[in-house]
């Protein structure tokens, strides 16, 4: 199966005052058609700055894009020119973004803000794309579709601005939709409603989804594949049940145990990873996890380890899982098989 | 309750949004802390748990009804009283970034109670600042440092000391750990369990993230449009909530363990909550809820005990 969108050795730097951050130091991942992949990581791991990297919305003044590749249908697209990219943007990638508040113009009717995209990428006539837009938002489970194409963002509740966001990114039938915290600005019910309504969009059109998050609940409820990230590298990738039930990197065994479990009666104590992330001004030359890995090695300040292949699917950047590593108590995400 | 060291008793909240309407924030709520205790308690954005936290503290004066604490009506007091309530009572906040100012010393950030309560000074205060830094999990020479120089943990473990620094029995916590990284909301939880032992705290823990609120809670009410739903102690209301708000919120939360997506019944909620300017007749959840009947409309439902210690205001629950 060849993939749809490919990744591969992404690096990012941003230029700042204090120096040079390198964001995104070798990310590799590939997305196949009709797969939704998760990527997770927490704050500053760098994915944002990869989801911005692949739709070319970087501030040019300030990043540097250092090496790597992009190909999405087989083509490069990093560093394409803005007027190529405009045209792959919204009709072949779509971009849901984080904060539906801040998304939309304000001064704009909904309707033509949806419309706006169709017009620039179909040859549609005027009462068609009026028809489309309306087809759309009723498509998201907006209700009276008809009212809501002419009304203003801020007449709207935030899970209603994020289907419209959603509308939008769907609007010239992408393959693939870039989904950058989707729900992270929304309450529970709300979430619920739209990770229902990405699913079922995603079986129904079977269009791909890269859906960034530091949630993972939401990763277990929605993908099929997921990479975690950690100091802008991926440090372990796989099925969402290689990742959940044999996780291979100490990161991900620490962001498991992290989160309360409410399936036994028992209250344990929650398990932090102590510390904070490596500096990314100056990131360390050996594993970015070391300082906090409770079972680092001398090999780890010294050296990052290569993806060592778990399974066909099944990746993890981790000294531990060299056959010459000793055997560590498999924290297995902790508990989690009862 | 008699061991009871808050009582909130028919604590309403209303804001003027401009001519005779009124955003009723929080609409009667009644519930009480036992000292000792943590008290979560959740909702969705606009449900007005904040604001019930903040009324509590006394940042916000209550519209109507009473909030008893220690045995004294705290809108009632004054002076040298009403300045002891002060201290006893603190809160942390949701924003780290934004509720330290950044133009101070972290050593001024954590003293700024003791000073306004003229509790220490000089050698004595500074010692204390240093003594609080450690509770903490910082280091005495992170005193010097400004705000900006530490991160989102680090930053509520300074908005953390700096409540405790005037030796409060009681803290609001509002939403502590929603600005922070799953690992870190792991380290401030275990922090504040710490500190709750230790100094004999009673927490008001206000939070949206179930799981945390599950975890740190022995009870825990919740709330939706300013009202008060369902309480009951947080194993309780885990395993069997009554509310058909409590169900839905519940079911709505993502597991983080793909084995269980599928085997649980979602209840996913239709529509959005309704404006609390102009909230639904009757019972406030009945244009979600997918038990609605008639009598909802016209009835708001009794606060009632349908099991022990299991409060719910809901017409199904009518004996």
């Amino acid at each position: 199966m060849t993939s749809l969108l490919d990744v591969k050795d992404l690096e990012v730097s941003f230029k700042t005052y204090g120096g040079e951050v390198k964001a995104v130091r070798g990310v590799d991942f590939h997305i196949n058609q009709g797969e939704v992949l998760a990527i997770v990581g927490e704050s500053g791991c760098g994915k944002s700055v990869t989801a911005q990297t692949i739709m070319g919305l970087l501030p040019k003044k300030v990043s540097m894009i250092k090496g790597g590749n992009v190909t999405f249908q087989g083509e490069e697209i990093l560093g394409l020119p803005k007027k190529k990219m405009q045209k792959i943007k919204g009709s072949k990638i779509g971009l849901i973004s984080q904060d539906p508040m801040t998304s939309l113009n304000p001064t704009m009717k909904i309707g033509s803000q949806i419309a706006e995209t169709i017009k620039k990428h179909t040859d549609l006539p005027k009462y068609q794309i009026k028809n489309r837009t309306i087809e759309l938002l009723g498509l998201v489970g907006i209700p009276n579709p008809e009212k809501r194409y002419s009304q203003y963002p801020h007449e709207l509740s935030g899970g209603m601005r994020q289907r419209v966001l959603i509308a939008m990114a769907l609007s010239c039938e992408p393959q693939l939709i870039i989904a950058d915290e989707p729900t992270t600005a929304l309450d529970v019910t709300i979430q619920a409603q739209i990770l229902d309504l990405l699913k079922d969009l995603q079986q129904r059109l079977n269009t791909s989804i890269l859906i960034i998050t530091h949630d993972l609940g939401v990763v277990a409820e929605i993908a099929q594949r997921v990479s975690v990230m950690y100091a802008g590298k991926v440090i372990e990738s796989g099925t969402v049940e290689e990742i959940f039930d044999n996780p291979k990197h100490p990161y991900t065994w620490g962001l498991l145990n992290s989160i309360p479990k409410y399936t036994n009666g028992e209250k344990e104590r929650l398990v932090p990873i102590e510390g904070s992330p490596p500096d990314l001004f100056a990131p360390p030359a050996g594993c970015p996890f070391a300082p906090r890995c409770e079972y680092a090695m001398e090999i780890c300040i010294g050296e990052m380890p290569d993806a060592k292949q778990i399974s066909e699917s099944h990746h993890a950047k981790c000294w531990l899982n060299d056959p010459r590593a000793p055997i560590v108590e498999g924290l297995v995400a902790a508990g989690r098989n009862e | 309750m008699s061991n009871s060291l808050l009582e909130v008793k028919k604590v309403k909240k209303y804001f003027n949004v401009g001519g005779n309407d009124y955003l009723k924030a929080v609409d009667d709520i009644s519930f009480a802390i036992n000292k000792g205790e943590t008290f979560g308690l959740v909702g969705e954005s606009g449900s007005g748990k904040s604001t019930l936290g903040r009324t509590v503290v006394g940042l916000h004066n209550a519209t109507d009804g009473s909030i008893v604490f220690n045995g004294k009506d705290t809108g009632k007091l004054k002076g040298k009283e009403a300045r002891e309530f002060n201290r006893t009572m603190q809160m942390i906040f949701q924003d780290p970034h934004a509720s330290l100012n950044p133009r101070m010393r972290v050593m001024d950030i954590i003293a700024e109670g003791i000073d306004a309560h003229g509790l220490l000074k000089g050698k004595e205060r500074k010692e204390r600042v240093f003594q609080l830094l450690e509770k903490v999990g910082l280091r005495p020479e992170h005193a010097k440092r400004y705000p900006h120089e530490f991160s989102g943990g680090q930053r509520q473990r300074i908005g953390i000391a700096r409540a405790l620094a005037v030796e409060p029995e009681f803290i609001v916590a509002d939403e502590p750990i929603s600005a922070l990284d799953v690992s870190v909301q792991a380290q401030i939880v275990n922090l504040m369990e710490d500190l709750k032992k230790d100094e004999g705290l009673t927490y008001l823990f206000i939070a949206h993230d179930l799981g945390m609120v599950k975890h740190i809670s022995d009870r825990i009410g919740v709330m939706y449009l300013g009202n008060m739903m369902e309480m009951a102690e947080s194993d309780a209301l885990f395993d069997e909530p009554l509310h058909p708000y409590t169900q839905a919120l519940l079911s709505a939360i993502p597991v983080p363990n793909p084995k269980e997506i599928g085997k649980r019944e979602r209840i996913v909620l239709q529509g959005d909550p309704p404006s609390p300017i102009t909230p639904p007749s009757g019972c406030r959840f009945r244009t979600r809820c997918p038990h609605a009947m008639e009598i909802c409309a016209e009835v708001t439902p009794e606060w009632r005990e349908a099991r022990d210690n299991h409060w719910v205001a809901c017409h199904l629950y009518n004996s």
